[in-house]
């Protein structure tokens, strides 16, 4: 009951997008009962030109007829074109808005949500989902009614002509149905396993490719391609017994419809012979019997639109009802320059009422200062400087910018105060001016190279073919790990942000161009509040504040001498991690002994 | 993504495989010629396929041909009594009813067989890509995304499976419009040519018709490629999108992209559906001509049943032009995938075992580098004149700034690439003289990012040794110290590792990539070490671990800890793709040179 009760709300939701476009939508509907009609006419005419022939073959009578056919069938054919190109219209046009309706909403949804999802499962969301949502307009909807109209249009038309040949033809419909129906639950199922064999196969495929330096090193190729054949073996053996059972039922329809058709002879012949039925009409019948075949046999098929249609409805609308916390709030302020105050009062944040990522962190940062943060893979570095921009919401507690709650500012004036290094570098495929102006329009190309500059890449970006005009990303030239760093660094260096947060941003930079961005950096960071996930005793001792982490919490927080007088943890990862380095910084890895979370 | 060194490994220009390629024909004659390779070998059964489809299309042509004898030489025949008609009818409906039964048969015959076959070629083509892929050097790896490869064995593999289909369709749509041409022709000549005079008209609408329609397909595709990858895009970038507040944007440019694809949608929509009503305007026109002439030539009620069957005959005779029409799109994709799809088996491996290569057997572990040089394009060096003995046994660390060339020494030892100059020699044998795949029984590799596999523990350790046991499982487990945290799981060794291992930390991950390199009990190990900074007790584990790794083998370590580099038995410094200094701690310190340097630097 509650199932149903779903299904049909997303159905009514989905058939809404159609019903946007209200004109194209009844267009549809009426030029599809049009056609039907007229297709239904068609071995009418046919049926009295046979009779004519017989009885007296006029010849006059006979053009009359064949012009009304050609007539018929011009009307025919205006009503299916205005009828398939309007029902396609529907289709792709509430196709396209729940694509930017999809769009938007992932644009606007927090990391949280992001951090959950997969980009693949969200594309596959926006692309075959929509495609049978699609479907669904086109065929489910606008053609299943044309179905149910043909069906009973045809059922009474025979009924009128010959109520007993009729009822012994319709005698096989309920079979028919009744088969197409199981028939399609059977090959959804059989679809479904299909669907999940070529999942593992791709898991396969993946792994390979993406661990292919591990196989070759392991020589293992032949063992990948045998772990390969036993996938892709079950997905052909799948598919053909999905084939094999579509094939038998699809062959047995034609059957019954052709069996019917010597019913059809056989007792429509009897009825010729008993002076009950004409020769024209008994060639009507078989003609019906043909149009029949096509709403009957698409009843199965339907039946797995609409399904699908629930399904793909029911993942689409999980993204668009997404309530995302983050969002301004009613009466949000404007920021424009702010001086960088940041006061963390008591924050704690937990995801999905798990235990808390962050707990109770406390600390005051004034404008200008150096911030450094400290402590293991997992211990919520990232978190607290993301929480920030607020790309996540505290559970508890609040951030402060200037004395004002983070959650009282809009989130655009917020983000456009705070310039953030992520730890995954994401390069667009674009131009490098295009990639480093990413945060602002029409940047003056000066300006992007003084950005440029200060994050050391301008050296790397004349040395490709068109500067920074070469085009970078997929289809265009690949970055190294350290010029993808640098681009982010230099697109978030153009922002000129009052507040600038390096996520660890200079892990896979070699030690020399580290050198030299850790050079621009201090003079990029003067002015400015600074929050530095730290891994270098030279930044960590320059700091204001050092933030030491262990599962969510500051275990310890101080000035470098502060903490190294605490004995504590800040002592210990200084003794095993931070002195090592200043003895030997061998090379750039050693500075990113912070973990890639 | 195996290592941090890679950038100096990467080279720029536009990567290997065309992503989008341009096609808009629907026969390609050299993508049909090789597909027959792969059909070939089931030539029986596709003769089987061809028999039934005959047979199939027979039946077809025979139905409405019984349908004109019943009608024209039973039921109107007015010299027959009623009893002999009846009769008659009884005798032709029962012979109606075996040939349906027959065209049951030949029906699900062929269309079961072609499954079977085409399901065949999909998995050859598949297993073939993949094999295939297995052999491609990792210079190819460097040029292609992950993304594009795998697009070329799944999204192409499967815009084939429905080609095949369509193929054999439309064969027995070919056939079947002969057998009906054939047929008419044979029941009433003139009819028949009356009828089929509509025929080069159906030809020149549909020659129209395509030329327009297929500009209007290759637009579709280009702009839903381009709404695909921005999606792809922001929703994959989508911190960098917040974090630059970029939303705004995003939305206005994706929405023309997607209006963009709206509109050649429609654009395609109104061309696909212009299309079906012509063809069924041009049916009607055929079934008015008989209508009309036949209904003149009807001189006995007999006649009647030519009419009807005529008029059956034309429905069937449109039906596999509009198919075809229909599929036309299809089609065009398919020819696409199938050119991507050879094209991507036509690339050579770089890297082969040569002729009559010799295995490598009982190899020391000892590995020379004499004068070897390694580039990419000439001009831009990786590497020059590296020489270098390592005794087997011995322990050395690579030590030096990213793109100096440490990531490049050892992919050539594991001939993940070919010397460009000079050469290696393992215990004095050219590495290129040596069988490829038996380099890898005695060198094994830990890469920097732990990699596991989809699969349990256990299946992780053991890899590709199916010879290994359990209990040689657990005991290398046991020596490198991932025993205790494996025991302490629910479901111990048996527990599968998720999606890129992670449920599991990454510190117990590294282990188990000890434990793997342990299993295989290499006389090389090769390992670029973790630079993550991982919590106490477990950087005390991974410690212990790899000192047992090391123990009795060669090793050469890309080292970024200073107790592994301490404990190594030479320092090897290499910038700018030669070694510039090689030597133990102290003395590299007290030397001066680059290593003294990098270590004062901080």
């Amino acid at each position: 009951m509650h199932q149903t009760d779903r299904s049909s709300k997303i159905l009514a939701r989905l058939i809404g997008y159609g019903w946007r476009h209200k004109l194209h939508f009844f267009g549809a509907l009426l030029t599809m009962v049009a056609s039907t009609f007229t297709v239904m006419v068609i071995p009418s005419l046919l049926g009295i030109a046979i009779d004519e022939s017989v009885s007296s073959g006029s010849k006059s009578d006979l053009l009359r007829l064949a012009l009304l056919i050609v007539f018929v069938s011009l009307l025919r054919g205006l009503f299916s074109y205005a009828h398939s190109y309007l029902s396609e219209s529907v289709s792709q046009r509430s196709a396209f808005d729940l694509r930017n309706d999809i769009f938007t909403k992932l644009q606007g949804l927090s990391f949280a949500f992001h951090d959950k999802q997969q980009t693949g499962n969200l594309m596959s969301r926006a692309t075959s989902d929509i495609d049978a949502v699609k479907w669904f307009m086109s065929m489910g909807v606008i053609r299943g009614l044309s179905t149910i109209v043909m069906f009973f249009g045809v059922s009474s038309l025979m009924l009128v002509t010959n109520w007993r040949l009729a009822l012994i033809c319709l005698v096989f419909v309920p079979i028919v149905i009744f088969r197409a129906i199981h028939m399609s639950k059977l090959l959804r199922s059989t679809w479904m396993n299909v669907q999940i064999e070529t999942g593992h196969m791709t898991t396969v495929l993946q792994e390979n490719l993406t661990g292919m330096k591990v196989v070759k090193g392991f020589g293992g190729g032949f063992y990948e391609a045998e772990r390969f054949a036993n996938r892709a073996s079950a997905v052909s053996q799948l598919t053909y017994s999905a084939t094999r059972l579509f094939a038998s039922h699809s062959s047995l329809m034609v059957l019954i419809f052709t069996l019917a058709t010597g019913v059809i002879l056989w007792f429509g012949g009897r009825e010729v012979v008993n002076d009950r039925l004409s020769f024209g009409e008994l060639g009507a019948f078989i003609l019906w019997m043909g149009l029949l075949a096509m709403p009957i046999r698409m009843i199965g098929w339907l039946l797995n639109t609409i399904t699908r249609a629930v399904a793909s409805g029911q993942r689409i609308f999980e993204i668009l009802d997404a309530e995302s916390p983050v969002k301004d709030r009613p009466g949000a302020i404007e920021i424009s320059s702010i001086k960088g105050h940041v006061k963390f009062d008591s924050v704690s944040i937990a995801y999905d009422g798990k235990s808390a990522a962050i707990k109770d962190v406390e600390f005051e940062v004034q404008p200008g200062q150096l911030v450094a943060i400290l402590g293991s893979s997992g211990s919520g570095k990232s978190t607290v400087v993301h929480l920030i921009p607020r790309f996540y919401e505290v559970t508890s507690g609040s951030i402060q910018i200037d004395g004002h709650d983070i959650r009282d500012i809009t989130i655009h004036s917020l983000r456009k105060n705070i310039g953030i290094v992520l730890q995954d570098v994401f390069v667009f495929g674009a131009t490098v001016r295009d990639n480093i102006a990413y945060g602002v329009d029409n940047a003056p190309l000066e300006d992007v190279i003084t950005a440029s500059k200060i994050a050391q890449l301008h050296d790397s970006v004349e040395s490709f073919p068109q500067g920074y005009d070469t085009w970078v990303g997929e289809r265009g030239i690949t970055l190294s790990g350290g010029q993808r760093q640098r681009l982010a660094i230099a697109r978030t260096m153009l922002l000129n942000p009052p507040i600038l947060i390096l996520d660890d941003s200079t892990s896979s930079v070699d030690v020399g161009t580290e050198y030299h961005i850790q050079q621009a950096l201090s003079s990029v960071i003067q002015g400015r509040t600074t929050f530095v996930i730290a891994h270098r005793l030279s930044t960590v001792r320059k700091a204001d504040l050092i933030l030491v982490l262990d599962k969510g919490r500051v275990v310890e927080s101080g000035t470098h001498d502060d903490l190294l007088e605490q004995n504590g943890f800040y002592q210990r990862t200084y003794e095993l991690q931070l002195k090592p380095q200043e003895q030997l910084a061998t090379s750039e890895n050693v500075n990113s002994s912070e973990v890639r979370q | 993504m195996i290592s941090g060194g890679m950038g100096g490994m990467r080279q720029w220009g536009r990567s290997g495989l065309d992503s989008e390629q341009e096609g808009d024909r629907i026969y390609d004659h050299e993508v049909i010629v090789r597909l027959m390779q792969y059909v070939k070998p089931y030539w029986p059964k596709v003769l089987i396929t061809f028999i039934t489809i005959l047979a199939y299309t027979g039946t077809i042509m025979a139905i409405p041909w019984f349908v004109q004898m019943i009608i024209g030489d039973y039921i109107s025949n007015q010299d027959l009594s009623t009893p002999e008609i009846l009769s008659g009818l009884d005798r032709l409906v029962a012979v109606y009813v075996v040939i349906a039964v027959i065209q049951y048969i030949t029906n699900y015959t062929h269309l079961r067989i072609m499954a079977f076959v085409s399901q065949q070629i999909l998995y050859s083509l598949r297993f073939d890509l993949f094999k295939h892929l297995q052999r491609m050097s990792m210079s190819f790896y460097d040029r292609n995304e992950v993304g594009s490869v795998m697009s070329r064995i799944q999204n192409d593999v499967q815009q084939l499976q429905e080609f095949v289909s369509i193929v054999i369709v439309t064969f027995g749509d070919i056939l079947a419009l002969a057998g009906i041409v054939g047929v008419m022709l044979y029941m009433d000549v003139g009819l028949a040519l009356i009828t089929l005079s509509v025929v080069p008209l159906l030809f020149v609408t549909l020659i129209i018709w395509q030329k327009f329609a297929r500009q209007a397909f290759v637009r579709v595709r280009k702009t839903v490629a381009s709404v695909n990858s921005g999606l792809q895009e922001n929703i994959s970038g989508v911190r960098v999108v917040q974090s630059m507040s970029r939303e705004q944007t995003n939305i206005r440019r994706f929405g023309r992209a997607n209006y963009d694809s709206l509109d050649a949608n429609l654009q395609a929509g109104r061309f696909s559906a212009a299309l079906i009503p012509s063809v069924e305007v041009l049916t009607a026109l055929s079934l008015a001509l008989v209508v009309y002439f036949g209904g003149i030539m009807v001189e006995t009620p007999s006649d009647v049943g030519v009419l009807v069957a005529f008029a059956l005959f034309i429905q069937r005779f449109f039906d596999p032009v509009r198919n075809l029409t229909m599929q036309y799109g299809q089609l065009q994709r398919a020819m696409v995938s199938g050119s991507r799809i050879f094209q991507l088996l036509d690339i050579k491996p770089d890297i082969r075992s040569k002729e009559g290569a010799s295995k490598l057997v009982d190899f020391s572990g000892n590995v020379r580098f004499e004068g070897v040089g390694f580039h990419y394009r000439s001009g831009s060096e990786v590497l020059t004149d590296v020489n270098l003995n390592i005794d087997a046994g011995e322990t050395v660390a690579l030590v030096g700034p990213t793109g100096a060339g440490k990531t490049t020494i050892v992919s050539l030892m594991m001939r993940l690439y070919d010397a460009t100059d000079g050469r290696i020699l393992f215990d004095g044998k050219d590495i290129r003289d040596v069988d490829l795949e038996s380099v890898s029984d005695f060198v094994s590799f830990v890469p920097q990012e732990p990699f596991l596999f989809s699969s349990s523990i256990e299946d992780n350790i053991r890899y590709n040794r199916k010879d290994i046991q359990r209990d040689q499982v657990v005991r290398a487990a046991e020596l490198v110290g991932a025993h205790d945290f494996i025991s302490n799981l629910d479901t111990g060794y048996d527990t599968h590792v998720s999606e890129r291992g992670v449920n599991l930390s990454l510190g117990q991950r590294q282990l188990i990539c000890f434990a793997r390199a342990l299993v295989a009990k290499p006389k090389v190990l090769i390992l670029d070490e973790a630079t993550a900074n991982i919590d106490t007790p477990t950087e005390i584990l991974i410690q212990r671990g790899l000192n047992e790794l090391l123990r009795g083998r060669t090793a050469v370590i890309i080292a970024h800890r200073l107790s592994t580099i301490r404990s190594s038995d030479r320092i090897i410094v290499i910038d700018n793709g030669t070694i510039v200094e090689t030597g133990k701690h102290e003395y590299l310190v007290d030397k001066g040179g680059l290593y003294s340097k990098l270590s004062n630097y901080s």
